[in-house]
């Protein structure tokens, strides 16, 4: 039976006290533990960030890699130990902007990987700078004037690109984001858990402003009329709606045919090709370079 | 008399010279010759003028020659643009008549007269090479059969009589002008690109895990192993980017996998931050880099040795890593599972440091004895450990390492600086030196692992070619000319360029450096490390191999 203190550790943290990232990651954690997964079965990844230092603070494995390359490094541990519940865990900064590339070609490999992106709408940990999810108008510190340059809906491309399933969270509503969560780490094939999560230091608004706004889908909502999935990601008004805003059939995942057909197990656990069969292959590289075969092997004299 | 003949066959892209090539090495081959193949071509897909040279010996050459013996010309600018490399005895078989000692033939012509499409002039042409060469007809035709097989019985039949019209032609036309001969011999050769070399290499040390993005000279080690995926067990993926491969590569490395990545020097630049990333989390890397002409694009198709400092000094911070560059086929094997193993034993990145010549030539090799190049695992035993530290501060410097799932340890890696149990640290005083200092004691205990430089003759001669990777058979071939020539000469060849190992350069000697770049990399990291001093320096830089000739020739002793 697994406990949520199993994911406990002493490393301290240096999130801003009150930081709603500790709602993150105590429903992660709350979800994990639901789903039965223990410590050393996940791994998570991030980059840089301050919601990529999440993984230092509770017990589990973990890679936290460069700026932006969560999504590679975490394409490698999967595909690697296929056993592990891989999840990436980053912000908008370290996913949208430095690794957008990556992300974009996540959403066409589909690995059965949970990204979950802490959204608060700026770069934190660098003191504010403006965000790839900072709106149009809104002063920054390189953007004295006012942000000029449109923001990113990566949610409606993780939609328009097939992913197939596409959440909001708030990190104000734990309960709710647990359960997302728990439903995004069980969905086969990559997972995008978008948490609003507003920064209580250089934030524009309050945490009241964003209770006052977030709304939770009910049951009246179909994730999976992905018309109706584009238009919420595009909502402009008061309300934000948090959710599972698209959930589709599962797609064919990152992989899959090589484990179908080549191995399933975990990569370290193979045995390496011996040399007599790389021998065997080496001379059967050329079949018909040798259309007699030798008849003293070895001899390299001539007649 | 030794057979060293060498045939040339020129043409633009697109028009099939890599296609005849093939096929005639083949039959070369198949008739008991060692065969040396080396192409030069242009960055297109039509077009241009392109050359695939052929060098036959008995034994293995394994060094390309320049001159043609025979130059098969495949179109009219083909002719004028390599008739320069037919030696004097040498003959031209082209379309058009163009000098004395040459047999003119329209091969296209040719096909569409006797078997009514133009399509097998080419085999036409193949067939007029054999006669020249004087090969048996039957064996090329066997290696035709082969090639075509798949295509159904009307088309090897049609190559067949394409091949035998070429053949007999061309023995017409060679009365007088062809005095060569190349007698069956019961000798096989194994005919092996070095990037399929360095690609079996891989699967051989245990690699299941290799990313890149497409990249000349490197693309064809990732094809091969995705072509053989089934039988080698290897994992591939064509990445986005370089970042992200070499990324991907880290990732699977840190869960347990042998992972590589393979690229050329652009693509090597945007992977330099990834490197100081497996430097500082201790997972191991290795990253083939096949060098060609920089800066920027340069030349894509073409060769150098460009990239030496910037491997061995690549990565930002200070982290131990290692540079190994093989000299030749066999030592791709050699050094491929070598940077695989001693990754693994320090969890360092190491970089394959090799170059287009290499990659895409074509060799002869008999005996390669792959037990030799035996892959070494040090993954810790997670059942001996009580409290798991991923980075434990030990007098090697070498934690022990396990890869996450593998047991209940956990496994981290962090880039931040971090402490034992990879957690991010800001404690200056104690833990960050100290673990600035673990990753250096590697480094220490690398270069004592590290092999000096091979020395061929270098007690005796007073004047010594030092060179590095790919030149090796050049070097060779040049003291072999400078001893005919009564010059007493040695030659200093390193593989292992990273770190450099503990060496004594012999005293009394002048040093000549040789290098396939402009500025004399190898003589400056040898400078800097031993303080030596060079006498002269033999540079080639435009985008073609150094050679045993090209050598001789510059130093003008």
């Amino acid at each position: 039976m697994v406990k949520i203190d199993d994911y406990k550790n002493d490393v301290p943290s240096q999130w801003c006290p009150g930081c709603p990232n500790f709602g993150i990651l105590n429903a992660l954690k709350t979800a994990l533990t639901a789903l039965g997964k223990r410590p050393h079965e996940c791994c998570l990844v991030s980059g840089i960030g301050q919601a990529a230092k999440l993984p230092h603070y509770l017990k589990c494995n973990f890679f936290n890699g460069l700026h932006g390359r969560a999504l590679p490094a975490a394409l490698g541990i999967h595909v690697a130990n296929p056993r592990l519940t891989t999840i990436v865990v980053t912000g908008e900064g370290d996913c949208y902007g430095e690794g957008g590339n990556h992300f974009l070609h996540a959403l066409r490999r589909n690995p059965d990987i949970t990204l979950v992106v802490h959204n608060n709408g700026f770069y934190a940990l660098t003191k504010g700078q403006a965000s790839p999810t900072t709106p149009v108008g809104e002063k920054r510190s390189l953007a004295v004037h006012g942000v000029e340059i449109a923001p990113l809906n990566m949610l409606a491309i993780a939609i328009v690109q097939d992913c197939t399933f596409v959440a909001r969270g708030f990190a104000g509503d734990g309960d709710h984001l647990k359960s997302l969560l728990v439903e995004a780490i069980g969905h086969p094939g990559l997972s995008v858990v978008e948490v609003i999560q507003p920064c209580i230091t250089w934030g524009t608004h309050p945490l009241s402003w964003y209770r006052e706004r977030v709304y939770t889908l009910g049951d009246a909502y179909d994730p999976a009329d992905r018309k109706a999935a584009l238009e919420k990601t595009m909502e402009t008004g008061e309300g934000i709606a948090a959710g599972i805003l698209f959930r589709a059939a599962p797609r064919k995942p990152f992989a899959g045919r090589f484990r179908n057909e080549i191995t399933d197990r975990p990569f370290a656990e193979l045995k390496p090709v011996s040399p007599e069969k790389m021998a065997g292959f080496l001379s059967g590289l050329r079949k018909g370079y040798t259309p007699k075969a030798p008849r003293t092997a070895g001899s390299s004299d001539g007649p | 008399m030794m057979v060293d003949l060498n045939v040339v066959i020129a043409g633009a892209a697109g028009e099939g010279v890599q296609t005849v090539g093939e096929v005639l090495a083949r039959a070369i081959a198949g008739h008991g010759y060692a065969v040396f193949a080396w192409q030069e071509f242009e960055s297109r897909i039509r077009g241009g003028q392109n050359s695939y040279s052929i060098r036959i010996s008995e034994k293995p050459a394994n060094a390309p020659a320049m001159r043609a013996d025979i130059l098969l010309a495949l179109n009219d600018g083909a002719a004028m643009k390599y008739g320069r490399l037919i030696q004097t005895d040498g003959i031209l078989i082209a379309g058009k008549k163009s000098r004395d000692r040459m047999i003119p033939m329209a091969f296209g012509d040719i096909a569409q007269k006797e078997l009514g499409n133009k399509i097998y002039a080419n085999t036409v042409a193949i067939g007029a090479l054999a006669a020249a060469i004087g090969m048996n007809l039957e064996v090329l035709q066997a290696v035709l059969a082969q090639k075509f097989g798949a295509k159904g019985d009307s088309v090897v039949a049609a190559n067949l009589v394409a091949a035998e019209k070429g053949y007999l032609l061309a023995q017409e036309g060679c009365r007088g002008v062809c005095p060569w001969r190349l007698p069956q011999r019961d000798t096989r050769y194994q005919l092996v690109s070095g990037a399929e070399a360095l690609a079996m290499a891989a699967a051989l040390a245990g690699c299941r895990f290799v990313a890149a993005y497409p990249m000349s000279p490197a693309t064809d080690i990732i094809s091969f192993l995705a072509e053989n995926q089934q039988e080698l067990e290897v994992f591939t993926e064509q990445a986005e980017d370089e970042i992200s491969a070499v990324n991907m590569a880290i990732g699977a490395g840190f869960a347990g996998a042998r992972a590589m990545t393979v690229t050329s020097g652009g693509g090597f630049a945007l992977m330099v931050e990834a490197l100081s990333l497996a430097g500082m989390i201790e997972t191991p890397l290795v990253i083939v880099l096949g060098q060609r002409p920089g800066p920027a694009t340069g030349l894509p198709t073409r060769t150098a040795q460009g990239e030496l400092l910037f491997a061995v000094h690549a990565g930002h911070g200070e982290f131990p890593k290692l540079v190994l560059a093989p000299a030749d086929l066999k030592d791709i094997f050699r050094q491929t599972v070598r940077a695989f193993n001693l990754a693994d034993r320090y969890q360092i990145p190491a970089i394959v440091l090799t170059d287009q010549f290499l990659l895409d030539s074509l060799f002869s090799v008999e005996d390669i004895r792959l037990e030799q190049y035996a892959p070494e695992f040090h993954l810790a035993d997670p059942s001996v450990i009580d409290d798991y530290h991923r980075y434990r501060v030990t007098e090697s410097g070498i934690s022990p390492r396990l890869y996450p799932g593998q047991s209940l340890h956990l496994v981290t890696a962090d880039s931040d600086e971090h402490d034992s149990r990879g957690h991010i640290t800001e404690d200056v005083t104690e833990t960050v030196p100290t673990m600035v200092e673990k990753r250096l004691a590697k480094h220490r205990a690398l270069k004592a692992a590290i092999r000096p430089p091979e020395e061929v003759d270098v007690a005796e001669a007073e004047r010594i070619l030092v060179g590095w990777g790919s030149s090796r058979p050049a070097l060779l071939e040049a003291l072999d000319r400078l001893h005919k020539n009564g010059i007493r000469a040695g030659m200093m060849h390193f593989t292992e360029m990273w770190p450099l190992p503990a060496y004594r350069f012999p005293e009394g000697k002048t040093y000549w450096s040789v290098e396939n770049n402009a500025t004399g990399q190898l003589a400056r990291l040898l400078r800097s490390e031993y303080g030596i001093a060079f006498a002269g320096q033999v540079h080639r830089y435009d985008g073609l191999p150094v050679t045993g000739a090209y050598i001789v020739e510059a130093l003008k002793w």
